[in-house]
């Protein structure tokens, strides 16, 4: 093992002896085919030789190092981290379903099939929208596949219109999904409530339009109340009305998008269904539609014929591909078997408990750091710690502190628009008890950082690392683990 | 909402939230007074009734039960998804909920287990591809490919042709067509010979071009001449893209070191389930010069208040959360538990493995060919020299011959037909280190006896 001073632990690389090994073969009854000499490898890849021993230990120890929903209160704001459902991974690691070819028979798949088409459909229920594809691979391509309908819709009508109406407080994704479609995005202002200003949308809905992105509710937590005027604004304007589907955790059995002027729509259901987040995918994006734009939609997607399911790609006016396969339908798996878990009753109270539990600290917290906006919020809040950054107690320092007390920060410095911004959003799988703990560790924090500042500001103390030089990672880029030998001696 | 509907994954209880609106003087209405009474869905939705998790469990396991999957045949389909052994310490990690239920770790301090793995898992495919830099990994092979070349355009503004040769995935040129439709980039695919890329047809396409794209193996099997294609394309002054199978790279040359600028592809092969397509991962490398284009997450090394080493997501600066309709690609999960599958995989293989597993897999496969090749009214399609698969022309309609041995418990391959209209005897066949001479014997005789029927 390295000698080097590390405090994350040996990477694998550092567990390599030569002739270890992890895995056995067995031996092959066919004669050696080797490849042709010009296309042969000549030097072996930089692959530990580490024992199954070894590799287990190691990403044992590396999982500790982590926190997750499983061990800590993850109230990271926009990302929805709900408890995700042990039966759902259990069930769906059945070998009928991970053991499934892309091009088998649709008749060899039909259970699967079967399972997809229901999905599109609650999908599609619980959107008040008529059809869906379940191709997307994430939220992100979700939106650039129903950027691009949108897109597709236009140009079929002929329609030349190039921008995109974005709010301030709007995920990044959102612009950059829309300047791949070649829209041009263009912000709007939110107005002191921390609502879309109708008065700037309204004048700035003219014809070359082609579409509002909005998230709802957004990420201030707050309910576009106004929503079926603004679908108006921009109907009566010849543009479309995407919904950014981050926040339907808020929203789902309660009210529907569809039924308040959404044309198009994607769904996270590694957010909203209780699929895991994995430390960063695999998710899913499925996106649902109105019925004059169902043309346009990605291929394929599961269709019902007399004979059975089918997988098909028959759409002359789709947009094509977004990705090889039928989707990420591990993930679909798991989002299908949540709804299956909740029914209607239980989506509709999963969605009232995560406004109850948002309403609950949020009341609590609020009396620690100031709401960025008063208004009634849902499932999720924006508080700001500007005055405290003012004495040098900045968002990041409560964050890395939160850590210290045991809890994973909320997100910060999102969304844009608030100063210090600490976007908190419980879920509906806390108890009181967890969020009564979670308010007392940060105002014990707040406490802190006016008797002693330094504490906060130099956290977190009780983690595996100390706080990480950022800027270090990008003036002396090291990107790959380096032999020792091969390493500069300077 | 009535009393006493608890639910297992809702530990909020009715009598704590009475007693908490009644602290509070409030009333049920107060959840959902932001939402106006006439927005307010007004009947249930019509989805099943929930179901408990007994129920839940016969529920799936019927559905599952109704599939019949590689799990209880022998698999020889491939075309982008394969039958590969997964060790059992791979799923034994990935069911870790520490690394399952995590987030992508902006937190860096709370997540350099994941980190960890992001830096061992780049490491790797950049020793793989023989590049310097990968990043942590986008959502699949086509959407990989759609990402190089969408980078390359914007490493050569100048331009606006792409040469990609047929020997791609044919998905992955759909997705890329998708990709690029309001763009102003122009797609021109060249043709194959006997199965293998043509070199003089990319030569006579790629003058002007910004980039030319070739696969290895090619998407019918060919081992590809990567190192003549990437000439060419550098005498023209167009980036070089290689997609390729990373499962070949104990075997097969890196392609950086046949002049490949960015190299991508996707995981699937290194411990990911077939899983009807998905999810996998796909992976993305190139020349360390180029990192301020590459698209998606990247973990670096730093150090940390006292100096010692750790982890964080860096060159950030490149993303959407970032740089927002600027950034160099909307993307924003990199498929995290996947790479980190693909990592374990990689790991409990070491060098060896991964050339012992594709050794194995190209032997059996080559016996494969010899077999079906010498049953009566079959043949190879080309002669080229190949890696684990093959093309075979059949006596009959290869999806009727498929249909036919189905009931042998045979998986015999992937009819061309699907991708290419007019090639209706055509039969794409792979084979896995999984495979062993008795099922191919197996799938020999299955072929022979379905050849003859009508």
């Amino acid at each position: 093992m390295t000698p080097e001073n590390t405090a994350a632990g040996p990477l694998i690389f550092e567990y390599s002896s030569p002739g270890r090994r992890g895995m056995l073969f067995e031996p092959v009854a066919a004669p050696a085919a080797p490849a042709p000499p010009w296309a042969a490898r000549k030097n072996p890849p930089l692959l530990p030789e580490t024992s199954e021993v070894e590799v287990t230990r190691h990403y044992t120890r590396l999982s500790h190092l982590n926190f997750s929903v499983d061990t800590h209160f993850y109230p990271l704001g926009s990302c929805t981290m709900k408890y995700n459902p042990r039966a759902n991974e259990r069930l769906a690691a059945l070998d009928g379903f991970t053991a499934a070819h892309p091009y088998q028979d649709d008749a060899d798949v039909e259970g699967l099939l079967e399972v997809l088409w229901n999905l599109q459909n609650y999908l599609a229920e619980i959107a008040g929208l008529d059809a869906v594809t379940l191709s997307p691979a994430a939220g992100a391509h979700g939106e650039l596949a129903g950027m691009m309908v949108i897109a597709a819709y236009h140009r079929d009508r002929a329609d030349k219109r190039n921008v995109v109406l974005i709010p301030d407080s709007a995920h990044g994704t959102n612009p950059a999904s829309a300047a791949l479609c070649g829209f041009v995005p263009e912000v709007i202002a939110t107005d002191a409530e921390g609502r879309i200003d109708r008065a700037a949308l309204r004048k700035r809905a003219t014809g070359d339009v082609a579409a509002l992105m909005v998230t709802n509710p957004n990420t201030l937590g707050i309910f576009e109340s106004h929503i079926k005027e603004i679908s108006a604004i921009l109907h009566d304007a010849g543009a479309l009305v995407y919904m950014d589907g981050a926040n339907m955790n808020a929203l789902m059995g309660i009210t529907r998008p569809g039924d308040f002027g959404v044309d198009v729509m994607h769904y996270n259901p590694h957010k909203t269904f209780s699929a895991p987040h994995g430390g960063g995918g695999p998710g899913a994006g499925p996106v649902a539609v109105r019925k004059m734009l169902e043309p346009y939609l990605p291929v394929p997607r599961v269709i019902k014929r007399q004979e059975g399911f089918a997988l098909s790609c028959d759409a002359p006016k789709s947009i094509g591909r977004v990705r090889s396969f039928a989707g990420n339908i591990g993930v679909l798996v798991k989002a299908y078997l949540y709804i299956r878990s909740m029914g209607p009753d239980g989506l509709a109270r999963a969605g009232n408990m995560a406004v109850f539990n948002s309403d609950y600290l949020r009341a609590k917290v609020s009396r620690i750091l100031p709401l960025a906006y008063p208004t009634n919020t849902r499932h999720e809040f924006v508080v700001t710690a500007e005055k405290l950054a003012k004495k040098g107690i900045r968002a990041l320092d409560i964050a890395k502190r939160l850590l210290d007390y045991g809890f994973h920060p909320p997100t910060i410095y999102f969304p844009l628009i608030v100063h210090e911004a600490l976007m908190i959003e419980p879920t509906e799988t806390e108890s009181p008890e967890t969020l009564d703990a979670f308010a007392a560790a940060l105002a014990a924090i707040v406490e802190e950082a006016r008797t002693n500042p330094e504490i906060v500001t130099s956290a977190p103390h009780t983690m595996p690392v100390g706080r990480l030089d950022d800027v270090r990672a990008v003036k002396e880029p090291r990107l790959t683990w380096t032999p020792p030998e091969n390493k500069d001696v300077s | 909402m009535s009393a006493g509907k608890e639910h297992p994954y809702l530990p909020t209880t009715d009598i704590q939230r009475a007693e908490a609106l009644e602290a509070a003087g409030l009333t049920e209405e107060y959840l959902v007074q932001s939402i106006l009474p006439d927005l307010r869905l007004q009947k249930p939705l019509d989805i099943p009734r929930a179901l408990s998790e007994p129920e839940l469990t016969r529920h799936a396991r019927l559905c599952a039960g109704r599939n019949s999957t590689t799990a209880e045949a022998a698999s020889f389909l491939g075309a982008g998804c394969y039958d590969h052994f997964i060790p059992a310490a791979v799923d034994a990690v990935a069911a870790r909920g520490e690394f399952l239920t995590a987030y992508t770790p902006y937190q860096a301090e709370a997540g350099q287990g994941t980190l960890s793995a992001i830096f061992e898992y780049q490491t790797m495919i950049a020793s793989l591809t023989g590049a310097d830099v990968s990043n942590a990994g986008v959502y699949d092979g086509a959407t990989a490919v759609a990402e190089a070349v969408l980078m390359a355009k914007r490493l050569h503004r100048k331009s606006s042709k792409v040469v990609v040769s047929a020997s791609l995935h044919p998905e992955y040129i759909e997705t890329l067509r998708t990709y690029v439709q309001f763009t102003d980039i122009e797609i021109i695919t060249t043709r194959l010979e006997n199965g293998v890329t043509n070199v003089a047809d990319i030569a006579a396409n790629a003058a002007g071009a910004f980039a030319v794209v070739a696969a290895n193996p090619g998407f019918l099997g060919s081992i590809e001449p990567l190192r003549d294609i990437f000439d060419v394309a550098r005498a023209q002054g167009a980036l070089s893209i290689a997609v390729v199978n990373p499962f070949t790279l104990g075997v097969l040359e890196a392609p950086a070191l046949l002049g490949a600028d960015i190299v991508c592809g996707d995981g699937q092969p290194l411990g990911c389930y077939q899983y009807y397509g998905g999810p996998a991962f796909g992976f993305m490398a190139t020349r360390m010069e180029y990192i301020r284009q590459l698209p998606g997450r990247v973990a670096g090394e730093t150090r940390d208040a006292s100096g010692r080493r750790g982890f964080t997501l860096t060159f950030q600066t490149r993303e959407q959360h970032i740089r927002r309709e600027r950034a160099t690609s909307n993307i924003c999960t990199n498929h995290a538990l996947m790479s980190l599958r693909a990592t374990v995989y990689l790991s409990l293989l070491g060098p060896r493995g991964l050339r012992e597993a594709g050794e194995a897999s190209t032997a059996l496969a080559h016996y494969a060919a010899r077999k079906i090749a010498a049953v009566d009214g079959y043949s190879l399609v080309y002669d080229a020299p190949f890696f684990n698969e093959f093309a075979v022309t059949c006596p009959r309609r290869a999806a009727d011959v498929v249909r036919d041995v189905r009931g042998d418990g045979i998986l015999a391959g992937v009819p061309l037909e699907r991708f290419f209209p007019g090639r209706e005897k055509d039969l794409l066949v792979a084979v896995t280190e999984k495979r062993t001479v008795d099922e191919i014997d197996a799938l020999a005789a299955a072929l022979e006896r379905a050849g003859g029927r009508t």
